[in-house]
């Protein structure tokens, strides 16, 4: 077990990087979602290019949120359910790294691919070529902020698995990210200045990597206390 | 003063090694005033009292829900307590808290053993840093498990991944040792290992708290009961 600071994040980053492609079950389930609904979307609406441009930022963003909820719940159910939550919690160092590492490994396998598979998601509903980059600009930074918020869900709600509560709980902290999201992709489309948005996605990011990890850790110790 | 108990267990495991008899056991490595824990508002156990030195063996007895587990929490600082002090060499818990975990190895009641892992990433990954590949080694072969080493935990019984968790005791460096239910799921002879491990660990100066529904054959321990909070209705 790392004993150092960095050692912490990149240890518990390298480990559940490796759970999830060994588990790629839960791995596939999310994307799949955020795959499935976007190629059902244009068949239940009517598939007409203007009318599917005109709901793809707002969607977008629906569905990178709900794929994140989806997959966040599990973050530190299984640690508490196996007994390596435990060793977590009696780090003699600050548990802000290994949390930060876990919450990397998520992005890693949820949020990132999601980005990546955005493009195609684009095409599908006709956007432009020049609303891409904003796109995956939006969602690299909107994904890790939801992966973080979540986790402080998903830390609150032990040892159950969050469900209905963790939704409840952090849909209020989502939409300031689902509406700067958005409206990062809808100021592409536009043809405006999509940067103003997508600044406050990346001031969103750095308040909650600092905030984000006190407030897990104060409720993971709240979870062990019963 | 982590550095007085480490002096002792180095002096000791030099003087075990120059085949000496009486090492020093009388540092006081443990100790804990008046320790008392509520949830929800209710007493879960009369204050707890001891001091555990170096070289020795505490065995924490009590019926079930007498709060065994929750006492080890608070001596590895998962929970807080309600009252009471727990010192470390001399020192209260909050003034040398990095040190302390530092020189802890806490096996609780559920193993951590990661299902998706192999028995030797697991056991890597349970070690110290610079736990070298021999070392790992030679601790799945003490267990009996050096030929699952990649096997994944998710296929090993209940007791085999018991002894993956208490391979831990051959490659850890702590000073200390808490050992939540160490046999549980354990068979006859993952039980003489245990011993084993324990009795070298306590001749090289090291200090082991324990619970355990079981008497230790090879290991002599002094014993403290636990006692519940009967709430009269």
């Amino acid at each position: 077990m790392a004993n150092n600071l960095s050692g912490g994040f990149k240890a518990y980053l390298h480990r559940d990087l490796l759970i999830a492609l060994r588990d790629r079950g839960d791995l596939s389930k999310p994307l799949m979602f955020f795959l499935l609904v976007a190629v059902m979307v244009p068949l239940a609406i009517a598939p007409e290019a203007s009318k599917l441009s005109a709901i793809a930022p707002g969607l977008i963003w629906i569905l990178a949120l709900l794929a994140t909820l989806l997959s966040i719940e599990r973050l530190f159910s299984e640690d508490y359910a196996d007994g390596s939550l435990e060793q977590l919690l009696i780090s003699p160092n600050l548990l802000m790294m290994p949390i930060l590492g876990k919450i990397t490994a998520h992005w890693l396998v949820i949020g990132l691919p999601l980005t990546l598979l955005s493009p195609v998601i684009a095409i599908w509903f006709s956007l432009p070529i020049s609303a891409m980059v904003p796109m995956m600009l939006s969602l690299a930074l909107g994904t890790a902020v939801l992966s973080l918020i979540g986790a402080v869900g998903a830390a609150l709600t032990l040892p159950r698995q969050g469900g209905v509560l963790l939704a409840l709980l952090v849909m209020p902290l989502y939409m300031p990210v689902l509406i700067f999201g958005s409206a990062t992709i809808q100021a592409a489309v536009d043809g405006l200045n999509w940067l103003a948005p997508l600044a406050m996605l990346a001031a969103l990011l750095a308040v909650a990597i600092v905030l984000c990890p006190l407030a897990i850790s104060a409720g993971l110790r709240i979870a062990k206390n019963g | 003063m982590p550095t007085a108990f480490s002096a002792v267990f180095w002096h000791n495991t030099v003087l075990i090694f120059l085949g000496s008899n009486s090492p020093l056991t009388t540092h006081t490595v443990l100790k804990v005033e008046s320790l008392a824990f509520e949830r929800n508002d209710a007493v879960l156990f009369q204050p707890v009292d001891f001091e555990l030195k170096a070289g020795e063996a505490l065995q924490i007895l009590g019926v079930n829900g007498s709060g065994k587990t929750t006492l080890f929490q608070l001596l590895t600082a998962i929970l807080p307590s309600s009252s009471g002090q727990i010192s470390y060499c001399g020192q209260p818990l909050s003034d040398c808290r990095y040190e302390y975990l530092s020189d802890v190895l806490f096996i609780g009641h559920q193993s951590g053993v990661k299902a998706a892992l192999t028995v030797e990433e697991n056991l890597r990954w349970m070690s110290p840093n610079n736990t070298s590949c021999e070392k790992i080694s030679a601790a799945l072969e003490a267990v009996g498990l050096s030929e699952y080493a990649q096997i994944h935990c998710a296929n090993l019984s209940a007791g085999q991944k018991r002894r993956v968790a208490l391979a831990r005791l051959m490659t850890a460096q702590a000073k200390l040792w808490l050992l939540d239910e160490p046999l549980t799921s354990l068979d006859k002879q993952g039980v003489e290992l245990v011993e084993r491990c324990m009795c070298q660990h306590l001749t090289q100066g090291g200090a082991i708290l324990f619970s355990s529904h079981q008497d230790l054959a090879q290991v002599t321990t002094r014993n403290y009961k636990l006692e519940p909070v009967v709430e009269v209705a």
